[in-house]
């Protein structure tokens, strides 16, 4: 009797396990969804707030994010990809590139609070960029890179030898080969990093705190060196300083909605990247 | 174009991708510095010791205190708590994955993992305020739930994609004769799991710690909003309490520029730097000692 149900009992303990987690993110996804479709409506995302941040939408915080996340792929894409070339097709395994290498994952590591000090220190006092859009996505460029150069590298090695090999053989130089072969063909895998990377840029509140980001700016005019607003920044705001907090609930979950919305649709879009290419 | 010029394009981008490698060690060099420089500035108004050893964080007092303890502590308490929840049910889902679940389940439980890793911490740091915050206060009749427990829960949830994609990784490079000949000696599914399958995937299963150890005690907006800020000296889980990244985020808002509060905030970011270089670094120990010892 007990040697047949044990079985059962350990598969029911792994289970319970997974299904805990399959619970925590139904429960996110649930109270998120529910709560905030009513707040959606074509009004809230196309119109600034009104009356104290009681009424209206969340236009400024949208376009705010969007921007920003731009920023933060002009930043971080050209940097990142040419480093992890770098890694992957000049450097050997010597001592510089290890070296490298160990500062990229340690950067992975780093909290995202100290980026913002980071930035706040670099770019909002020493290169004089004031609280601005452009100083806090340079910040958020700096938090992205670690992410963007290994999963290029990623997409690099995983291009055959051989091929580079044969453009080098009928005379290619060097960077002739990985301008015209080898990027080409990493292209896929490099371009989900960077989306998957941004799509974590996007929601991410702590290193853009100090470094430009406002609660309400009258009438945003969108400068790069001007303070802007940020969807999490919004939502962080309406659901802990408003001085109304359970009026404006609703909004807050109609932001809340907004962002998740806004990060999975690159999340999909990432998915949609690697689905396409794995299929030819 | 001509053979030369071909040539001289190719060494010019040679050095200008070389250089580009120097960028990512600066950014480390420049946190590092920028971190040390403002400690330093802050240790010239406030002792070390009183630093390290005090039990007041009290910057705007009339006798301004700057004790990390309490800090440190909530710190701690909160990560430990969401390592408590979090290390099980990781270490379990990462084994139903690979070795129970099917293909199919397999196809829909990746994506899932993923999705829950891509929720922002501000959203679920809101859940925290919303949802689960009074669910606490109504279970343990207390007055509010924003304290230690929420953000030990919320934390777990945020640092579960790490630990389950990790140390699934790990559980699956165990290679499939360990299994085969635990299996051929008579031994049941569960005790091949738990006997030699895990065993052997312990190094990568460490690390998967670790790295949700990491994740845990760098993240700001969740335990921001979930914790409630006391600044008191945390006594429990029932306790408000208010972390390290807490603080900063609190208090850097607020603060003067090139006061003794706003450089005592850098040091407590460098303690925060060094614990999770520290903890980042034996999670990359453990993952380099499991591919040693399946390459061998």
């Amino acid at each position: 009797m007990k040697k047949k149900l044990a079985p059962f009992i350990e598969w029911g303990t792994l289970l319970f396990c997974t299904g805990t987690v399959c619970f925590f993110l139904v429960v996110i996804l649930w109270d998120i969804v529910s709560k905030g479709a009513s707040s959606l409506s074509w009004g809230f995302v196309s119109t600034p707030p009104a009356n104290g941040m009681t009424q209206g939408g969340i236009l400024p915080a949208i376009t705010g994010t969007v921007l920003l996340t731009l920023i933060t792929a002009l930043v971080a894409t050209p940097f990142g990809i040419s480093c992890a070339i770098y890694l992957n097709e000049y450097a050997s395994d010597n001592w510089s590139a290890r070296l490298v290498r160990a500062a990229i994952r340690n950067l992975a590591g780093v909290p995202s609070v100290i980026y913002g000090l980071f930035g706040l220190s670099l770019f909002v006092q020493a290169m004089h960029m004031g609280t601005s859009m452009v100083a806090a996505g340079c910040t958020l460029g700096l938090l992205s890179l670690p992410y963007i150069i290994t999963t290029t590298e990623e997409a690099l090695r995983r291009i055959p030898a051989s091929t580079r090999e044969a453009a080098l053989a009928i005379g290619a130089t060097q960077f002739e080969s990985i301008r015209d072969v080898v990027l080409p063909a990493a292209l896929p895998g490099i371009l989900t990093g960077i989306v998957l990377t941004l799509s974590r840029a996007a929601g991410e509140t702590a290193p853009i705190l100090f470094t430009g980001v406002a609660f309400y700016i009258n009438s945003p005019s969108g400068g790069l060196n001007q303070e802007f607003m940020a969807l999490p920044y919004h939502l962080y705001m309406l659901s802990t300083q408003h001085q109304a907090i359970e009026q404006v609930r609703p909004l807050a979950y109609g932001t809340a909605l907004v962002l998740l919305i806004v990060v999975f649709l690159l999340n999909l879009a990432a998915f949609y990247i690697r689905y396409k290419h794995s299929k030819k | 174009m001509h053979i030369q010029a071909r040539e001289r394009i190719d060494g010019l981008v040679r050095s200008l991708i070389k250089a580009t490698g120097l960028i990512v060690i600066s950014i480390l060099g420049g946190i590092f510095f920028m971190l040390l420089w403002n400690t330093v500035s802050f240790f010239i108004h406030v002792s070390p010791l009183d630093f390290i050893t005090g039990t007041q964080w009290n910057p705007t007092g009339r006798h301004a205190t700057y004790g990390i303890l309490p800090l440190l502590v909530s710190t701690c308490l909160v990560t430990l708590g969401a390592m408590a929840i979090a290390i099980p049910l990781g270490i379990g889902t990462a084994a139903f994955m690979s070795e129970y679940a099917g293909k199919r389940l397999k196809n829909i439980l990746k994506p899932a993992v993923e999705m829950l890793a891509a929720v922002p911490s501000v959203a679920i740091g809101f859940l925290g305020i919303v949802a689960l915050g009074p669910g606490i206060a109504r279970l343990t009749q207390l007055s509010n739930g924003l304290n230690a427990l929420n953000g030990a829960i919320l934390l777990s949830v945020m640092s579960l994609p790490t630990i389950i994609t990790v140390a699934e990784d790990a559980i699956n490079g165990v290679p499939a004769t360990y299994k085969e000949a635990s299996l051929g000696i008579g031994a049941t599914k569960w005790q091949t799991l738990t006997r030699v399958t895990i065993p052997a995937a312990a190094p990568g299963i460490v690390a998967a710690i670790m790295l949700g150890v990491g994740r845990a005690i760098g993240e700001t907006m969740t335990v921001l909003m979930a914790t409630g800020n006391a600044a008191s000296f945390p006594k429990g889980f029932f306790d408000s309490v208010r972390t390290i990244t807490a603080t900063i985020a609190i208090e850097m808002g607020e603060v003067p520029y090139q006061t003794t509060h706003y450089y005592s905030l850098f040091a407590i970011a460098g303690i925060l730097f060094l614990l999770t270089l520290v903890v980042n670094m034996a999670g990359e120990y453990f993952v380099n000692k499991f591919r040693k010892f399946h390459s061998a």
